[in-house]
């Protein structure tokens, strides 16, 4: 946010090219559209992060999405895809049996209908449902949302999914249709049609499907995360804080990305790891008691929890008078 | 200092439950709808999410407990697309196109209708004017596997039996369904394509003159034109004006890539798309209606001017369903935004 955008001025960099090319993307675009035309809305959000995309809610607080991998999409239409083959091999089922007694017409007309209405409204029917996201999407965690902030309309969904007919199943049929030695050019002409659509989201920086560019639309993360245990107030701490005091000094050796990724490796619940950097950390903070804790996960882990919650706490502290210290390198 | 007491901590504490409960409200409306919530829970839905709204920016601000942070990132967004996704349920989405969406769109691209169906007339004069003059040109125009006992060749009887047959009457219900999903691909390639400058769309329009065209042909060659006109219109009023309307809106898309105006490019194709796709949406239903009317209609009645009144009368529902003029452009509007 803004106070991390002031950091970098008198913060010493780390990634000198990365940092000047966010600064002159920011320059150039400032909060208004940019050159994939979105909104007023939605702006490129001040942040490494070339992913993130931050919308503006209209009560005023800006939501950062997240866009979602190109791999994840991809993995998403291949669960659709393998969820409509097994709905029509059940439809084939149904309609081969109704076929076999004798009522010829009505079979043919559930499988030429049920395979249509497969193929065209699946991907309509679950994006224009509430989660805006088909089976493969909410396995994967990702939804369809609208690129200007609005509402998914219908007819985005709509006009995102038609476009699908000519990105995949057109070259598909063709490649099935054709054969012989006339259209091997054809093919070939069919085949470079579906990479250029394929690979389509790989050259715009937003990952836009050719579907996506038209119908105003985009595919973000949605992930849903559960609230975890405050780590500053586990049992270990509100006991042991008496045990493990640190000096300021002590406490004044690392910044906010530290504290973040302390706070990741407690959650991990990896003893590898926990052993690794409680060594590392008594090693920094020079703590007089560090051989006591050798091969004592427990004491470890209480250890790294009150070092956490002392860290937090004199963190959070600079935080209320408008100081963010980001990393061990930020010396302030 | 005791580990309790910190800020962040209390600041989660106070706030906890009404997290858990927007949490929980989310979970039911996104596996069902907002129907689905007592009224109590729906006036309280709002509130929650305003508050957690403030627990986000005052967490950014204040708390260092990544997973406080990330956590309300996710549930904020969430409660964001629940309550400003979609608010109307799908029965009454279905209503408002049928009354609203789909005869707005269809005006809205008048002009683009006209071009379309010029194209396709004159698509079907060239065609005309190149078989009547030499008959080869008919297979140039007309594929072998659609042509079947249709050809420059056939005789009178030939040809007048393949408009009054209605075949296999068994059938006839299977052909109809494969003329449906046939020509609604068709259709939607139409739209599909019309980015592309909107070229495929025209290419798409004109092709469907020259089949036209090309029929008419030998049909008329052979004194059979009346009759003719009876076997296309019953449904080719409702089929060709279908196509017409997706190559329309194709060329809709098409003409805004190459014409964006004074809004970006993508601004001007995303709101082309969105009205087009509406269009689109009505076309496939269009093409179902066609799909009946040739499968049977064209099938079990073979008197011509019965044939003829049929696809007049169609023909004239489809002309005032669309462009009967309609009051209150600023509703329509509104309800755009919301559905």
């Amino acid at each position: 946010m803004s106070s991390s955008a002031t950091t970098k001025k008198n913060y010493k960099i780390q990634k000198p090219i990365k940092h000047k090319n966010g600064k002159n993307k920011l320059g150039k675009n400032k909060l208004g559209k940019n050159k994939l035309g979105r909104q007023k809305n939605t702006y490129r959000a001040p942040n490494f992060d070339k992913n993130i995309r931050t919308l503006i809610t209209p009560e005023g607080i800006d939501l950062r999405l997240r866009l979602a991998d190109t791999g994840t999409r991809i993995g998403a239409f291949l669960i659709d895809l393998i969820l409509m083959i097994i709905a029509l091999i059940l439809l084939l089922l149904i309609t081969g049996k109704i076929f076999i007694e004798d009522d010829r017409e009505i079979a043919s007309i559930i499988l030429i209908l049920g395979a249509f209405l497969l193929r065209n409204f699946y991907f309509m029917f679950f994006e224009m449902g509430g989660k805006g996201a088909t089976l493969g999407k909410r396995l994967l965690k990702i939804r369809v949302a609208s690129r200007n902030g609005g509402h998914l309309t219908a007819n985005a969904v709509f006009a995102r999914n038609a476009l699908r007919e000519v990105e995949f199943f057109l070259p598909l049929g063709l490649v099935f249709s054709l054969s012989g030695d006339i259209n091997g050019w054809i093919n070939l002409m069919a085949l470079v049609w579906s990479l250029i659509f394929l690979f389509f989201p790989l050259f715009n920086k937003d990952k836009l499907r050719a579907g996506d560019l038209i119908a105003g639309t985009w595919v973000v993360n949605a992930p849903r995360l559960r609230l975890s245990k405050d780590l500053s107030a586990t049992p270990t701490v509100s006991d042991g804080h008496s045990k493990y005091r640190f000096s300021a000094k002590q406490i004044d050796a690392y910044g906010v990305r530290e504290l973040h990724v302390l706070e990741n490796i407690l959650r991990m619940k990896k003893s590898k790891s926990i052993a690794e950097v409680s060594a590392r950390i008594i090693t920094k903070i020079q703590w007089k008691d560090g051989h006591m804790l050798k091969d004592n996960e427990v004491e470890q882990r209480a250890f790294l929890n009150a070092y956490y919650a002392a860290l937090r706490g004199s963190l959070e502290a600079k935080l209320l008078f408008g100081v963010r210290r980001k990393d061990k390198f930020d010396r302030r | 200092m005791s580990s309790s007491s910190l800020k962040s901590h209390k600041f989660r504490l106070d706030r906890e439950d009404g997290w858990k409960r927007l949490e929980f409200l989310l979970k039911r409306v996104e596996s069902r709808s907002l129907k689905s919530l007592t009224d109590e829970d729906l006036i309280a839905l709002p509130t929650l999410y305003r508050a957690t709204l403030s627990s986000l920016s005052v967490a950014r601000a204040t708390s260092l407990d990544q997973d406080v942070t990330l956590y309300l990132e996710s549930l904020t967004t969430r409660a964001y697309f629940a309550i400003y996704g979609n608010k109307s349920s799908m029965f009454e989405r279905i209503g408002y196109f049928f009354s609203h969406s789909w005869p707005r769109a269809v005006q809205s691209l008048t002009k683009e209708t006209l071009a379309a169906l010029i194209i396709t007339v004159l698509g079907a004069l060239i065609a005309y004017s190149l078989v009547t003059s030499n008959s080869d040109w008919y297979f140039s125009f007309i594929p072998e596997g659609l042509a079947g006992d249709r050809s420059p060749a056939s005789t009178y009887e030939e040809l007048r039996k393949t408009l009054y047959s209605g075949g296999d009457s068994d059938s006839l219900s299977v052909f109809a369904t494969y003329l449906f999903s046939h020509n609604s691909r068709v259709a939607i390639l139409a739209f599909a394509l019309g980015f592309a400058f909107a070229v495929p769309s025209v290419v798409l329009l004109l092709y469907n003159g020259f089949t036209l065209g090309a029929f008419i042909a030998i049909f008329v060659d052979k004194g059979l034109g009346y009759e003719l006109g009876g076997w296309l219109s019953i449904h080719g009023t409702t089929e060709i004006f279908a196509i017409v309307l997706a190559g329309s809106a194709g060329m809709k898309i098409g003409w805004s890539v190459a014409f964006p105006g004074e809004r970006s490019r993508m601004d001007a194709v995303s709101s082309a798309t969105s009205q087009s796709a509406a269009v689109l949406g009505g076309v496939i239903i269009m093409l179902f209606c066609a799909g009946l009317l040739e499968g049977f209609g064209r099938q079990l009645i073979v008197n011509d001017e019965a044939r003829y009144a049929i696809g007049f009368v169609a023909l004239t529902l489809w002309l005032l369903y669309f462009y009967l003029p309609r009051p209150d452009e600023d509703a329509q509007n509104i309800w755009d935004e919301i559905s």
